[in-house]
């Protein structure tokens, strides 16, 4: 498997990383050096091997449903941008 | 007053009773650090410093060692990886993407040392968002290593490792008594052994990850880098323990580690992995290795030569796994509601160019690498298959440990290197993690402990792996090496002067 | 059936399927501790979870949990004793973590099935899975000129996702299936089933074929917030698929919105690209296990569903127009199980509920006032009527008394002395009396004008300010008069 221009261009869009059309072969060129080495994994045998999804725990532990937060919307909003309390705000999206 | 050197030089465990001896205060030994801390500034150890915080954390110290309510930390003059949230002081991930975010609310493991009466530094310097080797990818640029080949130059400066470099090198430099690190695939235990110090990778889950800022969730452990086994143990001690608000948080009784150091390892079986070899191997490293595998037999430990054929495709696994699960975790800096926004003429350019300026070369390299191993149609092949490895390695360790008690292997593939060193490629970088990241993997707890220094000076470490939740019998052989190598511990720029 | 659309050129079929959204009845969302309720001031009710921020972990509600067993077993589905959080990764400024926490490969409730009714007859509906997941925050967009303001008080809040199999072939059946799938979320009380609040909404995918024909391209129109609005939709949207097709086109795979005031569903701009959620396991949750033993236990402690609860009213004999009106929430259903409880005249206590209670207690449908008057007080009621202690007429006031002054059925009837008599004696003594003052219309009774008995019960009845039982004085009446 090897990466074009076009694929990086369009994981970046998908990350919402931009990266200007003259990145686009250099990083091309850097993520297949490191996808080439990846690939060694191809050699590992592993029919029937269940994947591991968990270390340690074995199962969500459940939370009681109490209300333990909240109210706090200046301290949620202390960090934002641009605010307009008490909302975040980004531009204006058309939907 | 104990003179200013004299109280640098101690370790918790002396420091501890000093302090309740009253033959010096927190305030006196909080002072001697910040003074420590100007010294070393050329070593951009912190990103944020809190001398004013550390001062009234020592008085808080005193006020509680004068009413006899002390713990282990108490009065303890530490730094925390500026990964560590920490309520109302900056926590940066070494990242700009954070700007200026000011957490209003304080990490499980923060808040137990501060509980415990630990004296906050500073936020220590470290690779952004934990994602590096060799401290080089810190937005406030790399830490420097305090060490330094036998002769160089002061231009000729050295990484102090990563990601927890800042911490390793702070501890290293006497700049503070102990760090927090964390380590997703070696970042306490590399930049430990180029320092010359010791790092403890606990169990995954001994330690919560509740408000520390996540790289990969399924590897990240937070822990103690210290300059003695029986410190790291002290501190081991204050960190650990279920914490409720993680679910990957284990709810297992916390033992006494310090107590447990007393045990010896007389009767331990020692496992010697032959898998764990580069080509080349360094001779130093292989020197290294086999003089603790002496240490060990010296002290009573049985030696067993094991096999671990799932060490080489560790580590393209651990890069799959953790760049997947880092992709998905970065994805909540887009300056919508914390960090440094870039403006853009609508969303979509507001997200991209937040994101492209936010984040360094490196992690956007890794955001892309983690997004494409997840991406329709190569899910199976790359994230999947390696879950499927995953599962084999954790199965080669259980497997070892069914005949032996710890294993015992190099830290990393050699001392630290030199700053601009291995930028180019970074599949040369991530080599230097190769014997790490399979414990990573296997959620084991693993220790790197300074065992002597190379031809050219520069201090090597030798990893203990133990058994999930054995953090104990790690402890014990750590400190058996560590009684036999007499390490000494004062880095050459500092002895030299910088 | 009547499902075909006769098109310029032939028949066509819809193939509808939906997914639908329960918010779960949790004081707490699915994984902070924030509370769930509605309508609060914008972000006081966030967590630093559903914010977003640095180092926060997720761990899960066990209300939601069992919330989504609970309807899984009412949907006769399977429980699924393992299944996985994974995370769907996308961005959008009302969510906050840059990915749904959902459940993608392994979802809490597998395949299960749903009966609803049609013109036709019965009909069955395949439930594909349900799944827990995350609700998104909110985006204002008309507060500002050139900015939308993000709400995160939704956000995190606990979701179950139940997906049909496309087995819908009209408006009318998607209709009845979301009013069945709302009826059963309620009678379990896992979901309030508020379709304005948004506690319940639809996406509904849609597409056209001829009859037996391949399955055509499909659309999904998203978040439809009302049964009426689900039939519109269903029928803008499918007259302008065959527009379409029947010119020559092709349907675009596409999300649209259905606009209620125009009638029109469009394309929505913001979900115009292809999405490649990369969904994965989320690794800050470990796999969800639950123990046969919880499961059994849930099953064991199910509530009544509202079909069953509806044929046992049948059995009784109960008319229809009263089952319908009776059945018509979980609350009702439950106040009338306690009212009528040891009670042998179900049609009776029927009435009593539809006639009395329910105008009052259930005015308010979605809070009914049931402290107010208590089915246990209604209860003390209808048995005094059934004792003969009062009459239907007493009845009526002692409701009216017991709403107004809140008191206790024993109080009300012993203060305004509507105990009735049903002592023989005494009412014989009114009977004499009666029957002493009217000479002349005893003549006329006896003498063949039998109709005149109504008259003297009245007589009675009046002497006894109303608190005579009638049948017995009726009774009494005739033996006197005939005698
Ligand atoms: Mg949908
Ligand atoms: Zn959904």
């Amino acid at each position: 498997m090897s990466l074009d221009r076009d694929t990086v261009a369009r994981i970046a869009g998908l990350a919402r990383i931009r990266v200007d059309a003259d990145e686009l072969d250099g990083l091309a060129g850097e993520l297949n050096a490191i996808l080439n080495w990846v690939e060694a994994l191809n050699a590992v045998p592993t029919d029937g091997v269940e994947p591991m999804i968990a270390v340690g725990a074995t199962r969500a532990p459940f939370r009681d449903d109490v209300v333990t937060e909240g109210d706090q919307a200046d301290a949620v909003l202390k960090n934002a941008p641009d605010p307009v309390p008490p909302f975040f705000t980004v531009p204006k999206v058309i939907e | 007053m104990a003179d200013l050197s004299e109280l640098l030089a101690l370790g918790i465990a002396d420091a501890r009773d000093g302090l309740r001896a009253r033959r010096f205060t927190a305030r006196e030994l909080t002072s001697a650090y910040l003074a420590a801390m100007d010294e070393a500034r050329a070593l951009n150890l912190y990103i944020t410093e809190t001398p004013e915080r550390a001062l009234a954390d020592a008085d808080l110290a005193d006020a509680r060692l004068q009413a006899g309510h002390a713990e282990a930390m108490t009065g303890m003059p530490i730094a925390l990886k500026d990964l560590f949230c920490t309520e109302g002081v900056r926590t940066t991930a070494a990242s700009r993407i954070l700007g200026d975010f000011m957490p209003p609310y304080e990490s499980t493991v923060s808040g137990k040392l501060r509980a415990a009466g630990a004296v906050l530094l500073g936020k220590a310097n470290q690779d952004e968002f934990a994602m590096g080797s060799s401290n080089i990818t810190s937005a406030f640029g790399p830490s420097i290593n305090p060490w330094r080949v036998t002769g160089a130059g002061v231009g000729e400066a050295l990484t102090p490792g990563g990601s927890s470099g800042g911490s390793a090198a702070a501890v290293a430099a006497g700049a503070a008594i102990a760090a927090t690190g964390t380590d997703t695939g070696g970042s306490i235990r590399q930049p430990a052994a180029y320092c010359g110090v010791v790092g403890l990778k606990p169990t995954y889950g001994r330690c919560s990850r509740w408000g520390v800022i996540a790289f990969a969730s399924s590897l990240d452990q937070p822990g103690p880098i210290a300059r003695s086994v029986e410190d790291a143990a002290i501190m081991l001690g204050a960190m650990a323990g279920h914490d409720p608000k993680d679910s990957t948080s284990a709810a297992q009784p916390v033992p006494d580690f310090e107590a447990a150091l007393q045990g010896g390892v007389k009767g331990m079986c020692v496992g010697v992995p032959k898998d764990y070899r580069v080509d080349p191997m360094p001779p130093d490293v292989e020197a290294a290795w086999a003089r603790g595998v002496e240490m060990a037999k010296a002290a009573g430990a049985e030696i067993v030569e094991v096999s671990l054929p799932m060490t080489k495709p560790a580590l393209p696994t651990y890069y799959i796994v953790a760049l997947a699960e880092a992709s998905a975790n970065l994805a909540r800096y887009d300056g919508v509601r914390y960090g440094a926004r870039q403006e853009g003429a609508d969303l979509a350019e507001m997200y991209a160019a937040t994101r492209a300026e936010g984040f360094g070369a490196e992690v956007r390299r890794r955001i892309l690498i983690g997004t494409y191993v997840l991406s329709a149609g190569y899910y199976d092949a790359y994230y999947k298959k390696a879950q499927r490895v995953r599962a084999l390695i954790a199965q080669d360790f259980s497997t070892a440990f069914q005949s032996v008690d710890v294993l015992l292997t190099p830290t990393a593939p050699g001392p630290a290197f030199g700053l601009n060193e291995k930028t180019e490629d970074p599949v040369a970088m991530y080599l230097n993690d190769v014997f790490t990241v399979p414990a990573s993997l296997a959620g084991l707890p693993a220790m790197s402990v300074p065992i002597g220094l190379t031809a050219s000076g520069l201090p090597l470490g030798l990893q203990v792996i133990g058994r999930p939740f054995d953090e104990a019998s790690v402890l014990r052989l750590g400190r058996a090496i560590e009684d036999a190598a007499g390490f000494d511990r004062s880095p050459r720029l500092l002895a030299g002067g910088v | 059936m009547g499902q075909v659309i006769e098109g310029r050129d032939g028949p066509w079929e819809m193939v509808i399927g939906l997914e639908t959204h329960a918010q779960v009845v949790s004081k707490a969302k699915l994984f902070s501790g924030a509370s769930a309720e509605f309508g609060a001031a914008p972000n006081s009710h966030v967590g630093f979870l559903d914010a977003g921020m640095p180092g926060m972990l997720p761990v899960v509600n066990g209300v939601c949990v069992e919330a989504a067993v609970k309807t899984g077993i009412a949907l006769n589905a399977a429980i699924n004793l393992v299944s996985i959080f994974d995370r769907k990764n996308y961005f959008y400024p009302d969510l906050p973590l840059g990915y749904q926490i959902s459940q993608f490969s392994d979802p809490i409730v597998g395949k299960g099935h749903l009966d609803i009714e049609t013109e036709a007859g019965p009909k069955r509906i395949g439930i594909t899975r349900l799944h827990l997941e995350q609700d998104a925050g909110k985006s204002l967009h008309d507060q500002d000129p050139l900015r939308t303001f993000i709400d995160l008080n939704r956000a995190g809040v606990g979701l179950m996702e139940i997906v049909s199999e496309p087995d819908i072939r009209s408006g009318e059946e998607a209709a009845a299936y979301v009013a069945k799938l709302r009826e059963i979320l309620e009678d379990l009380g896992v979901c309030d089933g508020n379709m304005e609040e948004g506690s319940l909404r639809c996406d509904v995918n849609l597409s056209l074929r001829r009859p037996g024909g391949p399955l055509g391209t499909r659309t999904e129109i998203k978040n439809i917030n009302s049964i009426r609005f689900i039939r519109q939709a269903i029928a803008c949207e499918a007259a302008r698929q065959i527009e379409i097709l029947e010119e020559g086109g092709k349907i675009l795979q596409e999300t649209r919105l259905f606009d209620p005031d125009i009638g029109e569903t469009r394309a929505m701009r913001s979900k115009e690209e292809s999405h490649d959620y990369r969904y994965f396991p989320d690794p800050d949750l470990p796999p969800l296990i639950l123990d046969q033993t919880y499961v059994d236990q849930i099953r064991a402690t199910m509530p009544e569903m509202r079909g069953d609860r509806r044929r046992r009213l049948e059995r009784d004999n109960i008319p229809a127009a009263n089952v319908e009106i009776i059945t018509s929430s979980a609350k009702s259903m439950n106040y009338f199980t306690d009212m009528s409880e040891n009670f042998e005249d179900k049609i009776l206590a029927s009435n009593i509920m539809v006639n009395e209670i329910m105008p009052r207690v259930f005015y308010r449908n979605s809070n009914p006032d049931i402290e107010r008057l208590r089915p246990s007080e209604a209860n003390t009621i209808i048995n005094m009527i059934s004792s003969g202690n009062i009459s239907g007429r007493q009845a009526k006031e002692a409701f009216e008394f017991m709403w107004e002054e809140g008191k206790s059925a024993a109080d009300v009837v012993a203060e305004r002395g509507l105990a009735q008599m049903s002592d023989d004696g005494a009412i014989k003594a009114l009977v004499d009396q009666v029957v002493a003052a009217n000479p002349d219309k005893v003549a006329e009774y006896r003498s063949g004008k039998t109709k005149l008995i109504g008259f003297f019960v009245g007589q009675v009845m009046k002497a006894s300010q109303g608190k005579a039982n009638p049948q017995a004085v009726n009774a009494l009446l005739m033996a006197r008069l005939d005698a």
